[in-house]
């Protein structure tokens, strides 16, 4: 039985499709929000410190599951199938919410200048490092929107460097922990300009949800008491609310369908039973993360697009990158543990921009509770990795730690990308995604500087030592994937216009950080949401279409 | 290529991939006689990876990887969600007690403390994924929750002076001061 047609079927559940299905289905346009997981709920929360979508030794709490939906990796050991609870798999999430369902849920503006990296720094050898075709005052009033419509808490007054805001913060920040209690005067006697970080977390009761109540399963879980902030709690119930949405789990798309004339028509998916349908459509958005997203274009061939839609000069999929995150470690000799979530919540945007002969920075906070397990991870290099002096470690410093990291901006590479691989297919039987590439040189610099600073924070906060964790050269991904359909003028060098429109085919949109020319110094959430309703103002006002109501 | 049969309904297939496992399990087990109290090791793999688990976690005011229970998380994720690694932990073991044999003249399980921690550190350089393996493994079954077949009593827990009831609901919110 053929699917009644709609104006608009969303492909992916998570922060750009979220916003896109509320404000379509508000305007009066028909909606299909297709999401490849499940809508999981707050009763999900388990606190299953070895089964979450942070700590995925015992799976993915929240998809995809490792059965269904290998990807190939090629690095320096070679080519091989990769799972979505390994970290080289580059997972965000499958769910309804998406990374929003169970993200750490900081909310950060990108700064003016990360709109405009290549006008700022020149030309980076090895880098495609451009300017964003919008800048920071095009998406203003679409952060704030997303800040007061979702419900964002924090307190950036102190921040000297933010861009200029019309709107403060709709909520108040947490009270301190006693981390950032001994880190706060530290950061001024250094000179720095520390303040409470935004976070699109309920302080407060907002929207009809509760405040947090400040457990130590945080990010990675879902939020118990439902006062975390994603798509899956905001805009999606509302586009439900509308009657004109209409959300299908565990629905998978395979391609979009193209008429003769390479307009798109739909697309075509298998439901939770496997069975193939085609929803046709008069819009085609898809949001899907930047390796699923580039994924899907790249499986959409036709006569006119052979190397897949939206791909005539090979952009779809490049310059996949995200973030590299720096830390530093400081041991006290006192506890600074108070068991109080979710732990970040004290930042500086002093090392954003402007550090000498760097090509931008990354904002510094502390980290989220490390659970015992994650803690692992905390120990530092000359502490043997087994035996009596690695559980003593482990005993005294468990409650004396502080953990100081930031996400650098990275240097996007051609060579860094998501294809499509030629003989792989999941278990739908679509061609897999195929990650290769590596971090620029040029971004690990920047982390080695950063870390230096995260560094020094500590020691003046009275760390009696510290270590550095500097990553690895190989790809970025994860959690803030982005990229692969870059936003830009020419569409010579990019996938989409302005308006997050393929180039090539103007009834089909990408509206996720797939777009993102370059990715801030900043977990990108805010960005997507933001950039989203920015997408959906322009989209509405260019609709002639019909309308269900209006 | 077309990964696990797409043709086989979901269910059915998950059903087959369980059953398969167990079968997989059962035959390539040595010692199996049909009263082992382990999933997938046999007694002497389950005695060898819980001396392992001892010297990579050893019992001190504090319990250990055996008081723990970490080779019964071990056991259990093997047929679970470490399915994949079966065969590495059977031939780890082989290569252990080999390895041991040879320096030692006794399996490892035999040997005395300190030649324990001497073959664990051959193979940590030699026999690296396994080892790899068994020490990411021994740290989840010690360190993470009991639900899973380890850190029994949340012995862990208990040492990292964690606030209990470690499952706790907003009570220890409500002591602290309020927002706004």
């Amino acid at each position: 039985m053929a699917l009644k047609h709609v104006n608009a079927v969303i492909v992916g559940a998570g922060a750009g499709g979220g916003v896109m299905a509320k404000e379509l289905a508000a305007a009066g346009l028909s909606v299909v929000l297709l999401e490849r997981g499940k809508w999981y709920s707050a009763a999900d929360c388990r606190k299953d410190d070895l089964h979450n979508q942070r700590t995925t030794v015992l799976g993915n709490g929240f998809g995809p599951d490792d059965e269904r939906n290998p990807r190939v990796l090629v690095d320096q050991q070679g080519e091989r199938i990769v799972y979505p609870s390994e970290s080289t798999y580059s997972n965000n999430a499958a769910c309804v919410g998406g990374g929003t369902f169970s993200y750490g849920a900081q909310a950060w503006r990108f700064l003016e200048k990360d709109f405009r990296m290549r006008s700022t720094y020149g030309a980076i050898a090895g880098s495609t490092l451009e300017d964003w075709p919008i800048g920071y005052s095009d998406l203003e009033p679409y952060y704030e929107k997303a800040e007061w419509e979702m419900g964002v808490s924090g307190d950036d007054s102190n921040n000297i460097f933010k861009a200029p805001r019309r709107k403060n913060l709709p909520m108040p920040p947490l009270a301190p922990t006693r981390e950032h209690q001994v880190l706060l005067p530290a950061a001024k006697r250094l000179g720095l300009h520390p303040f409470d970080l935004p976070m699109l977390r309920n302080t407060v009761p907002y929207n009809g949800r509760r405040s947090c109540m400040r457990c130590r399963w945080c990010v990675g879980f879902a939020c118990e008491v439902n006062a975390r902030t994603g798509t899956h709690n905001t805009v999606i119930p509302a586009a439900l609310a509308t009657g004109n949405c209409e959300l299908r789990t565990e629905c998978v798309a395979r391609e979009i369908l193209l008429d003769d004339s390479g307009r798109a028509t739909g697309v075509a998916y298998f439901d939770v039973h496997d069975r193939l349908h085609e929803q046709s459509a008069d819009l085609v958005l898809v949001c899907g993360g930047a390796i699923e997203s580039a994924r899907l274009l790249l499986n959409t061939r036709h006569r006119l697009f052979p190397n897949g839609l939206g791909n005539r000069y090979d952009w779809v999929g490049r310059n996949l990158h995200a973030h590299t995150y720096p830390a530093a470690v400081g041991l006290f000799d006192h506890d600074t543990y108070d068991d109080l979530g979710p732990g970040a919540s004290i930042a500086i945007c002093d090392y954003n921009h402007g550090n000498p002969g760097l090509a931008g920075g990354g904002m510094l906070a502390n980290e989220f509770i490390r659970l015992p397990y994650q803690f692992m991870n905390q120990v530092p290099p000359w502490v043997p990795r087994w035996g009596q002096a690695h559980k003593d470690f482990v005993r005294n410093a468990y409650k004396r730690t502080i953990v100081i990291m930031g996400p650098v901006q990275e240097m996007p590479l051609f060579e860094s990308r998501a294809q499509v691989d030629p003989k792989v297919k999941d278990y739908w039987g679509i061609p897999v995604a195929r990650l290769s590439g590596t971090k620029h040189p040029h971004t690990l610099e920047i982390a080695r500087y950063i870390a230096g600073k995260a560094d020094a924070w500590l020691k003046e906060a009275g760390a009696v030592q510290t270590w550095r964790r500097i990553p690895p050269p190989t790809l970025s991904g994860g959690q803030h994937q982005a990229g692969t359909c870059r936003m830009g003028n020419d569409p010579k060098t990019s996938v989409v216009n302005k308006d997050c429109q393929l180039h090539q085919v103007d009834n089909v949109y990408v509206i996720d950080a797939s777009v993102h020319v370059t990715n801030g110094g900043f977990n990108p959430a805010l960005t997507i949401l933001a950039n989203a309703y920015r997408a959906a103002d322009n989209l509405l006002t260019a609709w002639k279409g019909s309308k269900v109501r209006s | 290529m077309t990964f696990k049969g797409r043709t086989i309904r979901r269910r059915t297939w998950l059903a087959t991939g369980l059953s398969v496992a167990a079968a997989g399990a059962i035959a390539s087990s040595p010692q199996w006689k049909g009263a082992s109290r382990w999933r997938f090791f046999s007694d002497h793999e389950a005695q060898t990876v819980e001396a392992i688990s001892e010297q990579l976690i050893p019992a001190d005011g504090d319990p250990g990887a055996r008081d723990a229970g970490v080779v019964n998380y071990i056991d259990i994720q093997l047929t679970r969600h470490f399915k994949r690694w079966q065969a590495v932990y059977r031939q780890g073991i082989v290569s252990l007690d080999a390895a041991s044999r040879v320096k030692f003249g006794k399996r490892f399980v035999e040997l005395p403390s300190g030649q324990q921690v001497e073959a664990l550190r051959d193979a940590e350089a030699h026999s690296k994924e396994f080892f790899e393996l068994v020490l990411a493994h021994c740290r989840q079954g010690f360190y993470g929750d009991p639900r899973h077949g380890g850190n029994r009593n949340m012995a862990s827990w208990k040492m990292l002076r964690l606030p209990s009831p470690p499952l706790r609901g907003r009570m220890h919110y409500d002591d602290q001061p309020k927002v706004g």
